[in-house]
């Protein structure tokens, strides 16, 4: 694939789409700050955390970043390793909860 | 693939890089300096992965309370103590920066020379202020007693996870603020149009270096998103 092809082929895309994401990332940050400003507590406010995070990202990586338009050659690479993350996630939050339940142990029950 | 065209090919170490080398695109479209730089952003995705996987198991494995970042984070606004306040101002200003490269990526495609060079001049700027007020805020959070080993409001871990995320983070942004400070120099002097060579490389100009630019700083503002969530909302 030489260069002159690759010029063709990075069409633009209209302003209003990058404009609508702006405007929808910053709606999201109001509200996942509006989540501390509230001040919601416990799986509610946890969920909410998380499920804004993952929209702004969403869209950061989907049409900031042009991955919506790539091939999904590229997609996919990019994509799957993150399951390895998924992963270590899980098992560091077991091996906290057997830290924080041996520190405890010892502290009340003694050694 | 057939056995008959793979017996064609050379076999061994010498078929290795034949094969490795043959043209083959895998990333059809994808310039290489773009798929490096995606690689690039893949092996940084799991640093601060990492840094934010040990922040959670450190937090989470603490028998101290945590800091109520809520109460760490906020600043007077006359008497009134505003939660998160820097942060949010924080957030706001990478996400504009985060759009005016998007634009400036469109328009560079689009050859809009002036229009691209102005629009990477202001990310560079807000990039900038990022990291002034990431140093205000560092700065008044070490008058205040936080140490990597100690702070005052509770658990230790804290300080520690504290200056490691954001310091690697605004390090990132630091870095990218000085590329696009030259890359704003190229774009207005006009490189990217008359395909003059770079410094570093032998290779002509193209615009598509402004994407990859962009890559680069989309991605911090990515990484942004979550600190901010784990590390300032949690």
């Amino acid at each position: 694939m030489d260069e002159t092809q690759n010029k063709q082929q990075a069409s633009t895309h209209k302003i209003g789409i990058y404009l609508w994401i702006w405007g929808l990332l910053f709606v999201l940050s109001f509200f996942s700050y509006m989540v501390d400003w509230i001040g919601f507590q416990g799986l509610l406010r946890w969920s909410l955390i998380l499920i804004f995070m993952f929209l702004k990202a969403g869209l950061i990586m989907a049409f900031f970043m042009h991955l919506f338009w790539e091939r999904y050659a590229l997609v996919n690479v990019l994509l799957w390793p993150m399951t390895a993350i998924a992963c270590f996630i899980a098992l560091m939050a077991a091996e906290a909860q057997y830290t924080v339940f041996t520190r405890a142990f010892y502290f009340f029950v003694g050694g | 693939m057939s056995d008959n065209t793979l017996n064609n090919l050379p076999d061994g170490f010498k078929g290795m890089s034949h094969d490795m080398g043959s043209d083959q695109t895998a990333f059809k479209g994808v310039q290489w300096g773009k798929t490096m730089m995606w690689i690039f952003l893949l092996s940084d995705t799991f640093i601060f992965s990492c840094f934010l996987i040990s922040y959670m198991k450190g937090r989470a494995s603490t028998v101290v309370d945590w800091p109520n970042t809520s109460e760490v984070f906020s600043l007077h606004v006359g008497d009134v103590p505003v939660p998160l306040l820097l942060i949010a101002i924080m957030t706001f200003v990478l996400i504009t920066s985060s759009g005016t490269m998007a634009l400036a990526v469109k328009y560079g495609y689009e050859r809009n020379r002036k229009m691209c060079a102005w629009l990477i001049l202001a990310t560079a700027i807000g990039g900038l202020t990022f990291v002034g007020m990431q140093a205000f805020e560092w700065s008044k959070l070490i008058h205040e007693g936080v140490r990597p080993w100690e702070n005052p409001f509770g658990a230790k871990q804290f300080g520690s996870f504290f200056f490691m995320i954001t310091g690697f983070h605004g390090t990132h942004v630091s870095i990218g603020v000085i590329f696009l400070f030259i890359f704003a120099r190229k774009t207005f002097r006009g490189d990217f149009d008359t395909g003059k060579r770079g410094f570093f490389t032998t290779m002509k100009s193209d615009y598509v270096a402004i994407e990859i630019l962009g890559l680069y700083w989309h991605f911090v503002d990515l990484v942004w998103v979550f600190i901010f969530a784990f590390f300032y909302l949690w």
